[in-house]
């Protein structure tokens, strides 16, 4: 297993590498820094321009090959350049990850447990009410988009607070300001954080069982009539008890597969719920960096995408060896 | 003592006519009834009905009685707790029935547990114990691998140890030996008879195999279009059947013991998916003693013999001979040939070789080695013969037929049709040699296009080499395979599997090949239909000339077609010869034991037999054993000194002569063989 993981990495990182050195040279292709100073009155000096743009390396009379080489040796060495106000590019982009796994990790999580526990429970009760519930529902919310919904679930809470008279939900931003400082201290700290997660994680969560549902449903509809559930039953287990123990582990196993394509409609969900709810993180970072032509920083997220999706790879494969052991005999004979 | 009482038994599927219609029988402790039928014959809703395993959408009524406590009626959480503890279920197919993520220690121990209420560890341990009791070497190490790393053979004796975990009262075994090998069918038919002496439970046995109900069953009840058409004592229902359709099935199968006796009797028609019209027995239509009585209702079971011998026809009388009811068709006239060695060889192999490197692992693929699926075998093929290629599954022998089909240059060895090597082919000529060379396949649901006319079906040949079928052509071909010219505008899905295989062979015949290759053209059908298909092939070999190359697994419908015979195993051909000589004296041990398993129709031949079983299962085909391959499984090098065994564990036996009687053409590879036969050795 430690071989395969190690081959599997070694494959991951000239992907990574191809991937992040195909964006910075499409950014800085596509993009053009240079166009900021245009409405700057008065606007400064060529050299003045030349040499911001050269110290940034985002200088567009400077060739792409030396700008790309300039880049990547900052790489080699960890440093993804710095931002057009001139900061390292580094410490936000730490910062801001912080922030994104904050927004979208509980409600991946609980989308994608919810959203294959639904899918499951409709394909056991096929073709009755509860089926048709959770079908309509989840080709209801896939048709609604992410900004949508989100907004939604904003004039539902408004209304829920308007009604309780009280400030229950609250959607702006990650924290209120003081709340740590409150009477109950940290403690009153967490439960503001809390109370901010609510909202987006129920959007990112409502999405993320759509889709898994519907993956869920067929693949278990697969296995509901397979020979080694009747065995089960024949056993002795109670239908849906044979179907949990015996239906379930296999339906999941096409799913670790799933699960990676996935991570991408993540990424771009939790760019809409940055926006939608003020969040502070990634995907609000890369629409600014794109309208600002600031190359080093969309070269910096991209990689960072790239990395994200090869991991979410890697653990779906890990995950697959995991659930299902032909697999795991095969990468071992 | 009865245990298990089934009375008046129906099952409705919601829209459709009964799968099942008023079955009942007794079956007592220890006691063993198989139930046999061809497919559609309800056999299997049966059984699930006894479990209560229906879909949801059965209608079950009638009564099913385990030691008196009704079954029928009750809901799945009652069920459950009989189900596993009092009644076990063995199934079909090992391959799916057995969860593949789960380690199969785990899958009994689970079954244990569920009813016992037993810790993990013990039930663990009691998993052992009976995977040791079915005979799985290695038990406690074996209990933790998963249902991947067992052979077909294996799987199906997991089964049986989940199946009597917990010491049931009746055992259900639905088909449990149809997807293994007669050597493997064998030793598990034996894991299931120490299992009913371990429990002494009742078995009811399910099967579409007459021999496996000879050698097994104490009673027999027959099955037909959803009914119990016959039962009664194994021996008195096979030597005097009085229901036609029983008299019908026994007839129509091949058998190998009576060399040159009657030959089989086709039941003609499909078994009718519904009852026929106007009621009265399903039956009539095909019966050759139907009378005016038949019609109206079904016909109730009347007493025919000793000992509950029922049979449930009118006109019994006009069966109390069973060999007049079905007239015998006349014997096909084997028009006058010259002599083997003086007609002209249509295929010639020699030392062809197939290797297929294998690759390991579905996230990182590497090679693990090479699988002789062809490892040099040479045969000849003259006309108007057919020579059967038989072996276990697995031993190359569909592998040696694709191989000869692909007409290309094989990777070592040669192939020479109608005296052209397939090597030195150019392809303009390859394809003209095509038309020469024709296939028929194994699955008739599969091997033709759901979306073409059997008229389009038969006519593509003629397409694909760029001609017009002349007119009328399709109609005389579907009249030479036995189709009425009404079926030329059907879709394969309005026909039935016999007659789908007809269109195949017609499709093969449209060309007027002069070699026919047949990769077990009878293997998905019916016994009743088998014997009209086989009938047709015999027919059409007589008539036309054509050469067979004929690939079966059943040992009895090679004897019935095949002028010769070729045994195979791992890639090799271990003996080859005439029927005659191959099945009267066979040479090679495996050749032997291949017959010694196929279970005779005939209870009372089947059951004086001694025989040597197999032990074990087939080799790693990625690395067959040293010297002979046979030798890990071989009775008689298990029995060998120590100086004659070593000839085996050095020395690759080459096929060599049985006989220098010029007339004989037996071949074996064998060191030690059984009977060097004939006036020589």
């Amino acid at each position: 297993m430690a071989a395969f993981l190690l081959r599997r990495l070694a494959n991951y990182a000239v992907l990574a590498v191809a991937a992040t050195s195909l964006a910075y040279l499409l950014a800085a292709v596509a993009l053009d820094p240079r166009s900021n100073f245009d409405d700057r009155a008065p606007r400064p000096p060529e050299s003045v321009v030349d040499a911001r743009l050269t110290r940034l390396n985002l200088n567009d009379r400077t060739a792409l090959a030396v700008r790309y080489g300039t880049w990547a040796a900052g790489v080699l060495h960890g440093d993804f350049g710095r931002t057009w106000e001139g900061r390292p590019v580094n410490a936000e982009l730490w910062r801001r990850l912080g922030v994104s796994v904050r927004l979208m990790s509980p409600g991946a999580v609980l989308g994608s447990a919810l959203g294959i526990l639904l899918g499951a429970y409709a394909a056991i009760r096929q073709g009755r009410a509860a089926d048709r519930f959770i079908t309509f529902g989840s080709y209801l919310l896939l048709a609604v988009p992410v900004f949508v919904l989100a907004v939604l679930l904003q004039i539902v809470a408004a209304k829920a607070n308007d009604a309780m008279g009280m400030h229950l939900f609250a959607w702006v931003g990650e924290t209120s300001p003081g709340a740590a400082y409150g009477p109950f201290g940290a403690l009153g700290g967490l439960a503001d954080r809390a109370r901010h997660l609510f909202l987006p994680t129920v959007t990112i969560a409502m999405t993320q069982i759509a889709f898994y549902s519907r993956y869920q449903r067929g693949l278990m509809l697969d296995v509901l009539h397979a020979d080694f559930v009747r065995t089960a039953r024949a056993k002795g287990l109670r239908h849906r008890t044979a179907l949990l123990r015996h239906g379930l582990r296999t339906a999941l196993i096409p799913m670790t597969t799933y699960f990676a394509y996935s991570f991408g409609f993540l990424v771009l969900g939790g760019m809409f719920c940055e926006q939608a709810f003020g969040w502070h993180g990634m995907g609000e970072w890369l629409v600014e960096a794109v309208s600002r032509g600031d190359v080093n920083v969309v070269a910096a997220i991209s990689c960072l995408a790239a990395c994200g999706v090869l991991a979410a790879g890697l653990a779906s494969d890990v995950l697959h060896g995991v659930l299902d052991p032909r697999v795991r005999s095969g990468a071992a004979a | 003592m009865t245990l298990l009482v089934v009375r008046d038994l129906t099952v409705r599927y919601a829209p459709g006519v009964p799968a099942v219609r008023g079955v009942g029988f007794d079956v007592g402790a220890g006691e063993v009834l198989g139930v046999v039928g061809e497919s559609g014959s309800g056999k299997t809703a049966l059984a699930l009905a006894m479990v209560g395993l229906l879909p949801p959408d059965a209608r079950v009524t009638g009564s099913v009685r385990l030691r008196g406590e009704e079954l029928v009626g009750r809901s799945d959480a009652e069920l459950s707790r009989i189900r596993g503890r009092d009644l076990a279920m063995v199934f079909q197919d090992p391959l799916s029935a057995l969860t593949p993520v789960h380690p199969v220690g785990d899958q009994i121990a689970e079954a244990v547990r569920i009813h016992s209420g037993a810790t993990w560890p013990a039930a663990r341990a009691r998993a052992v114990e009976l995977l040791d009791l079915v005979g799985i070497p290695g038990a406690a190490r074996r209990a933790r691998a998963c249902p991947h790393e067992f052979s077909g053979g294996m799987r199906q004796r997991v089964m049986i140890a989940m199946a009597i975990a917990n010491d049931p009262v009746a055992i259900v075994a639905d088909e449990p030996t149809t997807a293994l090998d007669v050597t493997v069918q064998a030793q598990v038919l034996d894991v299931l008879k120490a299992a009913k002496e371990a429990t002494g439970a009742a078995i009811v046995l399910i099967t579409h195999d007459l021999g496996v109900v000879a050698g097994f069953a104490d009673r027999i009840m027959v099955m037909h279009a959803g009914r119990a058409v016959e039962s009664g004592p194994v021996e008195e229902v096979y030597r005097r059947p009085r229901m036609p359709y029983t008299i019908g099935l026994l007839q129509s199968l091949p058998r190998m013991g009576a060399a040159g006796a009657a030959r089989p009797a086709p039941v003609d028609g499909a078994s009718p998916e519904a009852p026929a019209a106007g009621g009265g027995c399903a039956f009539r239509p095909r019966c050759p003693v139907a009378v005016d009585a038949c019609g109206g209702r079904d016909p109730e079971p009347v007493l025919v013999g000793p000992s509950g011998h029922t049979a449930a026809c009118v006109n019994t009388e006009a069966t109390a001979d069973p060999d007049a009811v079905f007239p015998l068709p006349d014997a096909v006239p084997r028009p006058a040939r010259p002599p083997r060695r003086e007609r002209p060889v249509v295929l010639e192999v020699d030392g062809l070789v197939r290797h297929h490197p294998l690759y390991r692992g579905t996230l990182l693929r590497r090679r693990a080695g090479t699988v002789h699926a062809v490892d040099g075998i040479g045969f000849d093929v003259r006309e108007a013969e057919t020579l059967a290629l038989v072996g276990e599954s697995g031993c190359g022998k569909t592998t040696a037929l694709m191989e000869i089909l692909r007409l290309a240059r094989p990777q070592r060895g040669s192939v020479a049709v109608l005296g052209q090597d397939t090597a030195a082919l150019r392809p303009a000529r390859r394809k003209a040699l095509r038309r020469d060379v024709q296939v028929v396949f194994q699955d008739p649901f599969t091997s033709l296009d759901p979306r073409m006319r059997v008229a389009d079906i038969i006519a593509e040949p003629f397409a694909a080499h760029g001609l017009r079928a002349p007119r009328g052509r399709v109609r005389e071909l579907l009249d030479l395979v036995g189709l009425e010219p009404a079926h030329a505008g059907r879709y394969p899905h309005g026909l039935s599997g016999g007659q789908r295989q007809r269109v195949g062979i017609a499709r093969a015949l449209a060309l007027e090949p002069r070699l026919l290759l047949l990769d077990e053209p009878v293997a998905a059908l019916d016994v009743s239909v088998q014997a009209g298909v086989m009938d047709l092939l015999e027919g059409l070999r007589n008539r036309l000339g054509i050469a067979y190359l004929f690939v079966a697994h059943d040992l009895a419908v090679v004897h019935r077609i095949a002028d010769r015979v070729a045994v195979m195993y791992m890639g090799r051909i271990v003996e080859i010869g005439s029927v005659d000589e191959v099945y009267g004296r066979p040479a090679h041990p495996y050749t032997r034991a291949l017959l010694d398993a196929v279970p005779l129709p005939d209870p009372r031949l089947e059951r004086r037999r001694r025989r040597v079983p197999l032990r074990g299962d087939l080799p790693d085909p990625t690395a067959p054993p040293a010297g002979c391959r046979f030798r890990s499984r071989c009775p008689r090098y298990a029995a060998l000194g120590a100086v004659d065994a070593r000839r085996c564990e050095e020395h690759d036996p080459m096929p060599r002569p049985m006989s220098t009687d010029r007339e004989s053409d037996q071949w074996a590879a064998c060191h030690h063989p059984l009977a060097e036969a004939g006036a020589g050795s």
